[in-house]
């Protein structure tokens, strides 16, 4: 793919909350369905128990309410602790293209924008209009700007933040970092090979 | 707008960083060199996957490390192959063959090496100041106990490992953690992490890494500060370290994969270079005191919801942010705790010693110290997990297996077992575990209405015979 068809620039759909901090990844993606040796699944598993009663029977859980969303707005904290991919490759795979929340866990993050999708940060109160936004107007749509860093809904819009490099490598199409530190090999080896520790 | 600093202001970070550092991507992050990359069977199959699709090969074969950890039983007989989980048998296969088509060292089942990646690639004299560690598994940090730089990656991140030996990343800030004065007896490693998660919150290290620096962490032997290391992930931070000394290097000197003689000297003269210039600028520090620290447990369905063992559960009436006091109550109802009460006396069903946490031969002694001679409370399922075969080696050198055994526990292989429960070992519907481990969220160690009570070794082992959890200061087999 051409570094044109891989720019996020812009996310456009509906909105589906998921309140609470310290939403981990356990929560998200539980271990059990980590035995694949491929993430085709995840989709299936993604909030896997919260999503079901004490009987197993699927319950009112945002995700069984709002298939078809693609933004998903969430509090503090969000994607703690394990460093499973699992965990993004699952909102992903079940239609999810960007993530708004007042704060993420490091690794989660990271493997976003590994995924080239967008996690950006927005104060408390700013969180919380989009959440009730999202649950009061449904089927009313909704705009990450990437660019401009900016939330648009009918509305209004509101400003949001995102780490520089996350968004010049998202709206640049170059987040896929692969090919471009690929390219770098000759370089690494040298410095590798000049390091204490590999001379023996 | 950040200072520059001169050359005699530099924190390990910084040091290990220019080292390090390959270039500037047109991204704006850090193109950084891995030297030590682990690989266990869970995350990996997929990173091989991609890079088969792009028609890849591995950069680094001889930087490349490969255990199997996550899904192994660990009862002896259940280590027979094929595995009776045809899911983890696919999935060991996978790697198996990903790491023989690569030519990556591997330390299988049938091992005598093989365990938890962050027990082993200390063991084994891998991990070694001034390196960057990477693994697929958030517990990487582990690693930062020896001065090096040890962070957790996803599976696409593997990839780039695989493919061209770096990472794409952005540096931190970093927070020194000055934990001062000297721990009491009873009270360990495991106590001072719980005490400082607590403190910064679980997401209090986000954006940073933790340098651990005073008196408490220096007199640390090398698994403790492994230990604190362990959980710096726990707090939201990137990584955890410590500046190497003599500790550390006299833990490295004659391990398999550290040179000797005139080359070892060699190295320790470099380590010496790596630590924190005495004037080194931190982006804040924050001190937590270990004199008169207790034991500490937690309560809730996270590892920042801590108090001490002879300390009151706080009542969700008294936090102020909505946010948090709901996630309280979650935690108050799930775990069936009484707020106002202490959680001396609460009842355990599992008792469970190991992981890369808590499951080195130093953890072991001290839960067989309290073990010794004594028994497991009726109806008490009480589980010792060795983190690695040459700690169960040890131990049983030792006799602790026969310790354990007297007492009730059932003595196992190395694995993660009932830390992720993704293989035999699991937590049933409403079983509280007194656990050595790392997470306590909803879930993580098997049945979703499963209870996770975390602590040190020497306090699940007293919690094992009592059958509830007990102060284990004073126990007449505390050794430290």
């Amino acid at each position: 793919m051409t570094v044109e068809e891989l720019a996020v620039r812009r996310v456009t759909g509906t909105g589906v909350a998921i309140r609470g901090n310290d939403v981990d990844t356990d929560q998200i993606l539980p271990a059990r369905f980590l035995k694949e040796v491929s993430f085709d699944k995840m989709g299936e598993y993604v909030f896997y128990d919260a999503r079901r009663d004490a009987t197993g029977a699927l319950n009112d859980h945002p995700f069984n309410r709002r298939q078809g969303a693609s933004i998903v707005i969430v509090n503090k904290n969000f994607g703690s602790g394990s460093s499973r991919e699992h965990a993004p490759q699952g909102l992903m795979r079940w239609g999810i293209e960007a993530v708004i929340g007042e704060s993420f866990a490091e690794i989660f993050s990271d493997n976003c924008t590994a995924l080239g999708m967008p996690a950006v940060t927005a104060d408390q109160a700013t969180v919380e209009q989009l959440q009730s936004f999202a649950e009061e107007q449904p089927e009313a749509g909704m705009e990450l700007d990437v660019e401009r860093a900016r939330v648009v809904t009918p509305e209004g819009e509101v400003a949001v933040q995102i780490d520089p490099a996350a968004q010049e490598a998202l709206t640049e199409g170059i987040w896929d970092t692969t090919a471009i530190m690929h390219a770098n090999l000759p370089e690494t080896e040298q410095l590798a090979a000049g390091l204490p520790y590999t001379d023996r | 707008m950040r200072r520059v600093r001169s050359m005699s202001e530099r924190t390990l970070y910084d040091k290990v960083w220019a080292r390090h550092k390959v270039t500037d991507l047109p991204t704006g992050e850090d193109q950084l060199f891995i030297g030590l990359h682990l690989m266990h069977e869970v995350t990996s199959p997929q990173a091989f996957g991609m890079l088969r699709e792009r028609g890849l090969e591995v950069a680094f074969p001889d930087r490349t490390f490969a255990t199997t950890d996550h899904i192994v039983p660990t009862e002896p007989a259940a280590r027979e192959r094929p595995l009776a989980d045809a899911k983890a048998e696919t999935m060991l296969q996978a790697l198996e063959e990903n790491v023989e088509a690569n030519e990556i060292t591997f330390y299988g089942l049938g091992s005598e090496f093989q365990g938890i990646t962050h027990v082993i690639a200390p063991e084994l004299g891998l991990s070694q100041p001034g390196m960057t560690v990477a693994c697929g598994d958030s517990h990487t940090a582990t690693h930062g106990a020896f001065g090096a730089i040890g962070i957790g990656i996803g599976t696409s991140q593997i990839r780039d490992v695989l493919a061209t030996g770096c990472v794409a990343t952005e540096k931190q800030r970093v927070r020194q953690v000055e934990v001062t004065g000297e721990l009491g007896p009873g009270v360990y490693a495991k106590d001072i992490i719980l005490q400082i998660i607590r403190t910064l919150g679980v997401d209090g290290g986000v954006g940073h890494v933790y340098e651990y620096a005073g008196t408490a962490i220096e007199a640390l032997d090398m698994e403790g500060r492994l230990a604190v290391c362990n959980m710096s992930i726990e707090g939201g931070a990137r990584a955890g370290y410590i500046n190497p000394d003599a500790t550390t290097y006299d833990y490295l000197e004659g391990r398999p994969f550290v040179p000797e003689g005139a080359a070892f000297d060699a190295l320790v003269e470099d380590w010496e270079t790596l630590r924190s210039d005495a004037d080194a600028v931190y982006d804040d520090t924050v001190t937590i005191e270990a004199d008169g620290l207790a034991p500490q447990v937690t309560w809730g369905i996270n590892p920042g919801q801590v108090v001490a063992i002879d300390e009151a559960v706080p009542a969700p009436a008294e936090i102020d942010d909505a946010t948090a006091r709901t996630a309280a109550e979650k935690a108050i109802d799930h775990m069936a705790v009484t707020p106002g009460e202490s959680m001396e006396g609460y009842p355990v069903d599992v008792a469970f010693i190991g992981t890369c946490t808590n499951g080195r031969l130093s953890d072991f002694r001290e839960a067989a110290a309290i073990l010794d001679g004594a028994s497991v409370a009726p109806d008490m399922w009480a589980v010792a997990v060795p983190g690695s075969e040459q700690v169960r080696a040890a131990c049983e050198a030792e006799g602790i297996d026969e310790i354990f055994l007297d007492a009730g526990f059932e003595w196992r292989q190395a694995g993660c077992s009932m830390c992720i429960a993704m293989n035999e070992d699991a937590l049933g519907p409403g079983e509280v575990c007194a656990s050595s481990s790392n997470r306590n969220f909803i879930g993580r160690q098997g049945d979703k209405a499963g209870r996770t009570v975390l602590m040190s070794p020497a306090m699940v082992a007293a919690a094992a015979v009592a059958g509830e959890l007990v102060d284990v200061r004073g126990h007449p087999g505390v050794r430290r």
